[in-house]
């Protein structure tokens, strides 16, 4: 951290260690990490900080994520701020741990570096872990780039620690297009950090001198009220997020929203689009505004809380929305945010036709140019009228 | 009595929470057998071997003031139905043999729940 970046000034830095200066400078008390391609660096890095002596925090290097997951719940359970990050296999592999870190309300923060699962073994980029873990009540942001990383991985320890949250976070962002590419990037003075996200004041903690138990059973009779009670704090926190966005905004210039426009203005059809591709995505809007098309674009920050008014809102007046889907949901009825489109749209008296791609899994390339194809021949499907339920681009025939 | 009502979900605590000690006690999980342990009295000799065994803390030790006739020991030890599952692990450990299992509905069963016991625990 000290002497390794400076504040203020744009510099080169590969996003994954780029990651684990930021989460240094929010002050974390615990990190439990088990690595794992594409995350490696973070925790790589965010070690060598904490053996380097830049940071007075526990490292406990772990034998699987399941025993990072687990670890964290505990130490945020004393009350320490508390990290991890991990990919594809090892989220997998904390599955279980996410629900109870989430039941128990607790704002641990973890940097998830999309990346396919397996069988066939892939190691590349994908949104296919993080989407198979949606409904483990954990807030989760998407970002883009480097910028974002930082800027968000800042957003989530205030997000998460706010008393009217209580819940852990997510940040997402793209493996090795993102994790593994030099970025220019823009650091905060440390100091002002720490002063945005205050000390964590946990709501309650273990302590021997008051005692407590975190996980009990939860009965019959208890479960469902539990369970409700999980579900109003997720839907609730949104407008914890925006404010924490708002303020964020305020204090280091970059504004944040739930669900992001560009080239919307007149716009017919509404590319959407989750993660690192948005970029990519952006710059074929662009191409096609300039030929004249009525294109713009849609992107998701926010994943959950879904923000579905929001995306009724972007989405109300137009002919048609292309959703680009970096996840297949194997025979299901469409990609994730394509489906969750989808039914936010359902009961409204008019809704735009959705058209779902899916691509870019297991690292494969999406350029702009197959962004403008899509484009095109989403188009036309909505125009026809004659959309498939999804369809895979880019596959040989 | 007044009868405590279930929590509505707003009132349950952050995460269900338990930041009281030893609420356990409060929750009677005698209900739940289907045998139940005898113990002779007479050939108990009060070392304990089933309180340590014991999944649920239904042993408890009775101090009587000196042996009756026929006993080998003063003390002895006897059930807390309120907890006692019926598991069965008191009597496959007892070196004397002074445990017996019986079925539940057998003549000469204690009460399901003895609300004598549920104050002996009492905090």
């Amino acid at each position: 951290m000290s002497g390794r970046i400076e504040p203020g000034k744009t510099v080169g830095m590969e996003v994954s260690i780029a990651q684990a200066e930021v989460v240094a400078q929010c002050d974390v008390d615990c990190i439990a990490a088990y690595p794992i391609t594409p995350q490696t660096h973070i925790v790589e890095h965010l070690s060598e900080i904490v053996a380097e002596g830049d940071l007075q925090a526990a490292f406990m290097p772990v034998e699987s994520e399941h025993s990072a997951m687990s670890a964290c719940i505990g130490m945020s359970a004393v009350g320490a701020r508390t990290f991890t990050a991990t990919s594809s296999q090892g989220l997998a592999l904390m599955h279980e741990m996410l629900y109870i870190a989430s039941g128990l309300r607790l704002p641990i923060v973890m940097s998830c570096v999309n990346r396919a699962l397996s069988a066939p073994i892939n190691i590349w980029g994908d949104q296919g872990d993080i989407m198979a873990e949606r409904d483990t009540g954990w807030v989760q942001i998407f970002t883009e780039n480097g910028q974002e990383v930082i800027d968000q991985t800042i957003c989530s320890f205030k997000i998460a620690e706010d008393p009217r949250v209580s819940l852990p976070t997510i940040v997402n962002m793209d493996g090795f297009q993102m994790s593994h590419v030099i970025e220019p990037m823009v650091f905060y003075p440390t100091a002002k950090i720490r002063d945005f996200l205050g000390v964590f004041q946990p709501l309650q903690r273990l302590d021997p001198r008051a005692p407590a138990m975190f996980g009990p059973v939860g009965i019959p009779e208890i479960y469902t009220e539990s369970k409700k009670a999980h579900d109003v704090a997720l839907l609730n926190s949104q407008a914890v997020i925006e404010e924490v966005w708002a303020r964020f905004a305020k204090e280091f210039g970059r504004q944040y929203a739930a669900v992001e426009t560009y080239q919307t203005e007149g716009a017919e059809y509404l590319l959407v689009t989750i993660g690192g591709l948005s970029e990519t995505a952006s710059v074929a809007i662009d191409e096609l505004r300039a030929a004249g098309r009525k294109v713009g674009q849609l992107r998701l920050r926010l994943w959950r809380p879904f923000p579905a008014a929001a995306v009724r809102q972007a989405l109300a007046g137009v002919k048609g929305a292309i959703v680009f889907d970096r996840c297949l949901s194997v025979a299901g009825t469409g990609g994730p945010a394509a489906t969750e489109i989808k039914a936010a749209l359902y009961n409204e008296p008019v809704r735009p036709t959705i058209v779902g791609f899916i691509g870019g899994l297991g690292g494969r390339d999406v350029t702009v140019g197959d962004f403008r194809a899509m484009i095109e021949k989403g188009i036309g499907y909505i125009d026809r009228g004659d959309a498939p339920l999804y369809e895979l681009v880019g596959v040989r025939e | 009595m007044k009868t405590k009502l279930l929590p509505t979900w707003t009132e349950l605590p952050l995460g269900c929470l338990v930041d009281e000690p030893g609420t356990a006690v409060e929750y009677k999980t005698g209900d739940w057998r289907t045998n139940y342990p005898k113990t002779d009295e007479n050939k108990c000799i009060a070392c304990g071997v089933c309180w340590i065994y014991c999944p649920d803390d239904s042993r408890r030790l009775v101090r009587r003031q000196k042996a009756p006739a026929g006993a080998l020991y003063t003390h002895y030890y006897d059930f807390n139905f309120n907890y006692c599952k019926g598991c069965g692990v008191c009597a496959a450990e007892c070196p004397t043999g002074a445990i017996v299992m019986l079925p539940v509905g057998a003549v000469g069963e204690p009460a399901k729940r003895d609300p004598a016991k549920t104050q002996e625990v009492k905090r």
